[in-house]
C-alpha cells in the first residue's frame, strides 16, 4: 500500500464570483509522478495556486502529511516542504539568474552546497548564465530556472505548472527528462499540462481536468488508452 | 566661480535631504505600488519629536553633547519607525486588495492625521532648533565655507545610502525585498512572508526619513507643522526624476534636484526655485517618463 503524502478532499475554490473548482477529490503517493490534465480553464492552476497557498479555498481539505494547508499562508507551506514553480515561469527578471537560484533557498538558513551543484549539473545552461539577468534567458532557459529555484528549498512535493508552455520542443524534451531526473531523486512531482501525450509518458497516474471536475482518473498507461483522453487531448480521431 | 562653488556645496546639502527622504517613498511604491503621502509628514514628525528628545536629554544634563547628539538619532529613528509600522498597519494594510485608489485616499488621510496632530501638539507658529547642538566649526577651502553641521549631514547621508545599497543587494533580506518589489506572489512561493518585507521597508523609510528630518531642524533650524508637505514633496519630484521604485534613481535624483534647486537660487531666484522645479519635472517627464535610472516598462507576459 502507497504512503499518502497529499490528499485533496471535496475542494470548492472561487475565483471573484466564478466557481474555478468544483468540488475535486485526488491523491498523490509518495515518489510518485502524478499529472493533472485538461483544457484551458478547466482549474488546474488554480488547483497549484490553491495547495500552495496563493488561493484560499472555499471549502474542503488539502491535507500534506496529516496536515492541512488550506488554512496555511503561502510562505509557511514552502517550509513544509511543498515547492511551486509557476505558470508561466515567473522568474524575477531583473534578479540574476544565481539570485533567482539562491532566493529559492529563502527558507534554509543557508544556500545547499550539494544541491546547488546538482541543478547546474541538471540545467548545465544556467551554469554558464549564473550571472546574468534572469529576463534576458530564453523561454526555455526561463523554465528550468523556475524548476531549479523551486528545487532549493528541498522540497518533498515539487508542483509544476505547465513547463512545456511556449518552449521550444528540443527544450521541452530535456525538460521532461530533468523531471524524471528530480522524480528518481525522491522527489514527489504533482504536474499540471496541456501536452498530454508528454506528460502521461512520464507519469505514474493521472486525473483529467474539466470545468472545475474531475471526469477521469487513472493510470498513465490507462489515461493514454483511454478513447476519450484519446479524443480530447491526444488529437486522436475515433 | 566662488559663487557656483558655494551653490553645489548648498546643493549637496539639500540634495542629501532629498534623497534621503525620496527613498522612503522609492522603496514603499517599489514593493507596494503605493504612494505613501505620509512619508513626508513622518520627516516633519521626526524633527519635533527629535528636539523634544534633544531638550529632555540636555534638561537631564548626565550625557556628554555628542552622546546626547547620538541618543537623539536613535531614539527619534525607533520612534519614527514605530508611527510608520503603526500608518502601515492601520492605513494600508486593510487595503492591501483594495483598488489603487482607495490607498492613495488613505495615505493623504494618514498625512493630513500626522499634519494636523502635530500642529495640535506643538502649535501652528515655527519652532526652532537650537543653534549649538553641533559645535559651530567651519572650515574654508578654495573659498568656499563648509560648517560642520553640512560636513556631518553629507557624510552621514553618503554611509546611509552605501549601508542602504548594500543590504539591498547583497544581503538575503535585500534579494528577498527586490525579489517581493517585483513579484509578491512569486516571493510567497519562496517563503518570503511579504508582510514582514513591507514592515521592513516602512522600518528602513521611517529611519531614513527621521534622519532627513532632524537635518532639516539642525539645518535651517525653525521647523513648521507642514514642512513634510515642502519636503515631502520635493522628494517626492526627486523620487520620479530618478525613476520611482528604483533605489539609486532616488539618491541621484536626490542630489540632481537639490543641485539644480541650488543653482536656480545662486544666479536666478530662490523665489523662483520651486517653479523651475517643475519645469525640471514636466521636461524629465516628457523627455523620459520613467526617470533617470527608471527601469523600462514592459508588459509582462
Amino acid at each position: 500500500m502507497a504512503e499518502k503524502l497529499l490528499e485533496v478532499k471535496d475542494l470548492f475554490v472561487n475565483y471573484g464570483s466564478i466557481q474555478a473548482i468544483k468540488g475535486i477529490d485526488f491523491e498523490v503517493n509518495k515518489g510518485e509522478i502524478v499529472s493533472i490534465l485538461g483544457a484551458n480553464g478547466a482549474g488546474k492552476s488554480t488547483t497549484l495556486r490553491t495547495i500552495s497557498g496563493l488561493i484560499k479555498p472555499k471549502a474542503g481539505q488539502i491535507l500534506y502529511k496529516d496536515v492541512d494547508l488550506a488554512k496555511m499562508p503561502a510562505h509557511k507551506i514552502v517550509r513544509e516542504g511543498v515547492s511551486h514553480s509557476p505558470e508561466g515561469r515567473q522568474v524575477f527578471g531583473t534578479l540574476t539568474v544565481e539570485e533567482n537560484i539562491r532566493i529559492g533557498a529563502f527558507v534554509k538558513p543557508s544556500v545547499d552546497k550539494d544541491t546547488l551543484d546538482w541543478i547546474y549539473n541538471l540545467f548545465p545552461r544556467l551554469l554558464e548564465r549564473r550571472k546574468q539577468l534572469a529576463g534576458t534567458l530564453s523561454g526555455g532557459e526561463q523554465q528550468m530556472l523556475a524548476i531549479s529555484r523551486a528545487l532549493m528549498a528541498k522540497p518533498q512535493l515539487l508542483l509544476l505548472d505547465e513547463p512545456s508552455l511556449g518552449i521550444a520542443p528540443i527544450l521541452v524534451k530535456m525538460i521532461f527528462t530533468a523531471i524524471k531526473e528530480i522524480s528518481k531523486t525522491g522527489v514527489t512531482v504533482l504536474l499540471v499540462e496541456q501536452n498530454a501525450k508528454a506528460a502521461l509518458k512520464l507519469a505514474d497516474r493521472g486525473y483529467v481536468l474539466d470545468v472545475g471536475k474531475v471526469t477521469i482518473a487513472g493510470s498513465a498507461t490507462d489515461l493514454l488508452n483511454d478513447p476519450k483522453v484519446q479524443e480530447a487531448y491526444l488529437g486522436k480521431k475515433k | 566661480m566662488d559663487i557656483f562653488l558655494q551653490q553645489v556645496v548648498n546643493g549637496l546639502i539639500i540634495g542629501s535631504i532629498y534623497a534621503l527622504v525620496a527613498l522612503g517613498y522609492t522603496m514603499v511604491y517599489g514593493v507596494m505600488k503605493l504612494i505613501n503621502f505620509a512619508h513626508g509628514d513622518l520627516v516633519a514628525l521626526s524633527a519635533y519629536i527629535g528636539l523634544m528628545f534633544y531638550t529632555q536629554l540636555i534638561g537631564l544634563g548626565v550625557l556628554p553633547q555628542p552622546l546626547v547628539v547620538v541618543s537623539v538619532f536613535v531614539l527619534t529613528a525607533i520612534v519614527a519607525a514605530a508611527v510608520a509600522l503603526l500608518v502601515e498597519r492601520v492605513a494600508y494594510r486593510p487595503l492591501r486588495n483594495a483598488p489603487r485608489l482607495s490607498a492613495v485616499v488613505s495615505a493623504l488621510g494618514a498625512s493630513m492625521m500626522i499634519q494636523n496632530g502635530i500642529m495640535l501638539i506643538w502649535g501652528p507658529n515655527i519652532t526652532i532648533f537650537p543653534s549649538d547642538i553641533l559645535p559651530a566649526v567651519s572650515w574654508t577651502i578654495y573659498g568656499i565655507t563648509i560648517t560642520f553641521v553640512q560636513a556631518a549631514m553629507i557624510i552621514i547621508t553618503l554611509v546611509l545610502m552605501i549601508s542602504l545599497t548594500l543590504f539591498i543587494n547583497y544581503t538575503k533580506m535585500g534579494t528577498a525585498i527586490r525579489a517581493s518589489a517585483i513579484n509578491q506572489d512569486v516571493a510567497k512561493l519562496m517563503g518570503i512572508n511579504v508582510n514582514m518585507i513591507i514592515m521592513i521597508i516602512f522600518i528602513v523609510g521611517a529611519v531614513l526619513g527621521s534622519v532627513g528630518g532632524l537635518f532639516i531642524g539642525m539645518y535651517y533650524r525653525g521647523i513648521s507643522f507642514n514642512l513634510g508637505w515642502v519636503y515631502g514633496l520635493n522628494a517626492f519630484i526627486a523620487a520620479i526624476l530618478g525613476g520611482i521604485g528604483n533605489i539609486p534613481g532616488s539618491m541621484v535624483g536626490g542630489y540632481m534636484l537639490g543641485l539644480f534647486t541650488a543653482l536656480i537660487a545662486g544666479y536666478v531666484s530662490s523665489s523662483w526655485a520651486e517653479a523651475f522645479t517643475f519645469i525640471l519635472l514636466i521636461l524629465i517627464l516628457i523627455v523620459r517618463p520613467t526617470g533617470i535610472l527608471g527601469e523600462r516598462v514592459a508588459e509582462k507576459v
